[in-house]
């Protein structure tokens, strides 16, 4: 036994050298695009947020001359009046889209999951709007609304709860579906002999729900939580394309708050906009974004880790 | 008795579900029934008449495809054909090179390996605007702003889910497998694309359809990477049909989203199966 062991961990070894050889072959060109396509101008971005810049190349480290700080990027990003608004206009919205679209989705599923004629063709309807791109989904919903609101004499882009309940509504139209299909599959997972010990105990529909099918399914709650609310964080291409944040509003002093405008527009506009000199606060910006995506995308990782390990 | 009743109160309540759910399913592709009502309808009836059918004067016939083919003197032909292109070309690569990449990590146990695997897991957390601004620079530099080399963009970017749900599904592969295949005269070359690459094919469809779904609706890096004056994907031309002109031709606008759902559309129906469970499968990826 302990031989026959050996003896294959030693040709195991043995082809780990000959498939070794090949290395570049098979690592190579994905880590050469890796490289090109990721890790170099993730660490030029952070660099870039402490320095002034306006092209990759006339940058400058701040911090080296009289009257500037290592981190006056980031003090300016985290005064600037717009970036905080963007900041609680995408928290709202992400909080907002996360409940309606998980409660609804879920319910969709559950209604699917109960042996109803026609489930199958529901489930195709309600998942097609993901395919569509969310540039064309914007402008599909800005003629809706508009269509609507013209009516009242008014627009999407004249007011900012227009604009803030017009995104929920084509987030939930988008993303139901897709948080539905993996509900259905934590529904289906549920074992069938509990669902049968709780009928023959004489719970109620709504006794087994909570009791029963929805501690069942936490681990999809988890998933779907933590998708919606990155995702509402993420958002660019609908926020740009439905109202792409206006209405503005001027202040006092000249600088324009965009009322609908959410964080990644936000950076987008502080890095391609008209205000070209504040490249390094668009960096800095976009750093700050970073570490507060990828702040909840860890979260979720260590939180789904633990869910496993308790089942 | 009373289990009869509870049988006929089961049905009703079934029934009952079912007209609800038809109606939410018709409601459901209204957004979309109406981009066909108004592709067809006179521009300046969109705005007024939302909701109405193209009757009488509103009437438009095909004039509103003819004049979206042409608009904003980029002809539409050209942005589909390059989105066409640079999603073919950016899947291939990230199948191919990806599963390759993820078999040598899941066979082979050395550092290197590790630090790349999990500088790909790390890699899915990080938002685009993270890395927009150098990325697009950096292409620029490296002449990676034409659709027949932005795949390699694609690749980079990509890698981090392609490469994740690869390993996961490489490791479950028996060894013993590819250890006859060795003992029988394979070079691991061979080994890699005439066993394991046909044993993969579960995932390479989870993943191509991911894929397929990213690169074709992707706005935002084409946008930085390409020049927009000569090359122009679906989502840019779309884009640039509001951005650059004061007054909008609805009409024009709703036949070229209608054009450019249709193959979506079907592509969905033929591989629905697919699609929802790659969807399902990749929704790990957080």
């Amino acid at each position: 036994m302990s031989k026959t062991r050996r003896l294959r961990s030693h040709n195991g070894s043995m082809r780990q050298r000959s498939i070794r050889r090949w290395g570049w072959l098979f690592l190579g060109p994905v880590a050469a695009a890796f490289v090109i396509g990721f890790v170099w101008p993730f660490i030029q971005g952070i660099y870039l947020s402490f320095c002034k810049f306006r092209t990759t190349s006339d940058a400058r480290l701040l911090g080296t001359q009289e009257g500037e700080g290592l981190f006056d990027n980031y003090s300016k990003a985290v005064t600037d009046p717009s970036f905080l608004h963007s900041f609680w206009y995408t928290a709202l919205f992400a909080i907002v889209s996360l409940i309606l679209i998980n409660v609804l989705a879920f319910m969709v599923a559950y209604a699917l999951t109960q042996g109803i004629k026609g489930s199958n063709l529901f489930r195709t309807v309600f998942f097609m709007p993901n395919l569509i791109g969310g540039i064309v989904l914007g402008y599909i919903w800005s003629m809706i609304f508009d269509g609507i609101l013209s009516h009242f004499g008014t627009s999407i882009l004249m007011e900012s709860k227009y604009g803030f309940w017009g995104l929920i509504i084509l987030m939930c139209w988008q993303q139901i579906g897709y948080m539905m299909i993996i509900y259905i599959a934590g529904l289906q997972a549920v074992p069938e002999d509990m669902l049968e010990a709780a009928k023959i105990d004489g719970a109620t529909k709504s006794q087994t729900l909570f009791k029963v099918i929805i501690p069942n399914v936490m681990p999809s709650i988890t998933i779907c939580t933590f998708l919606s609310l990155t995702n509402g964080f993420k958002l660019f291409d609908q926020n740009l394309a439905l109202t792409g944040g206006q209405p503005f509003i001027i202040q006092e002093g000249g600088s324009v708050i965009k009322t609908t405008e959410m964080l990644a527009l936000n950076i987008f506009n502080t890095f391609y906009g008209s205000n070209a000199t504040s490249q390094g606060t668009a960096q800095a910006k976009a750093v700050l974004f970073f570490i507060l995506v990828a702040g909840l995308g860890l979260l979720q990782l260590g939180y789904t880790r633990k869910k496993e390990v308790q089942q | 008795m009373s289990k009869q009743k509870t049988l006929a109160g089961e049905r009703r309540r079934k029934t009952i579900m079912s007209v609800v759910l038809s109606v939410i399913c018709i409601i459901y592709v209204l957004p979309v029934l109406s981009v066909v009502i108004n592709s067809f309808k006179l521009n300046t009836y969109v705005k007024t008449d939302t909701f109405a059918m193209p009757l009488g004067d509103m009437w438009a016939g095909f004039s509103n495809f003819i004049k979206g083919m042409t608009f904003g003197n980029y002809p539409f032909y050209k942005s589909v054909l390059y989105t066409v292109l640079i999603t073919i070309l950016s899947t291939a690569l990230i199948l191919i090179f990806c599963s390759m990449a993820a078999w040598y990590i899941a066979r082979v146990n050395s550092l290197f390996c590790k630090i790349f695997y999990y500088l790909c897991v790390f890699s899915m957390v990080v938002p685009f605007q993270m890395v927009m601004f150098t990325l697009s620079k950096t292409a620029d530099q490296l002449h990676l702003n034409t659709p027949w080399t932005i795949p390699v963009i694609y690749l980079g970017f990509g890698a981090g889910l392609a490469i994740f749900m690869f390993v996961g599904f490489a490791k479950s592969i028996p060894i013993e497998i590819e250890e006859a295949a060795s003992i029988d005269g394979c070079g691991p070359l061979r080994t890699y694309f005439k066993v394991v690459f046909p044993m993969l094919r579960p995932t390479m469809i989870s993943v191509g359809i991911l894929e397929i779904m990213w690169v074709w609706n992707d706005y935002l890096l084409p946008y930085l990477v390409l020049d927009i004056n000569e090359y122009r994907t679906i989502p840019i031309h779309i884009q640039y049909l509001k951005g650059s002109y004061g007054t909008v031709d609805l009409g024009a606008t709703m036949a070229l989203i209608l054009l450019s759902i249709i193959p979506v559309i079907i592509f969905y129906l033929i591989c629905q199966k697919y699609i929802i469970k790659g969807v399902a499968a990749g929704a790990v990826k957080g």
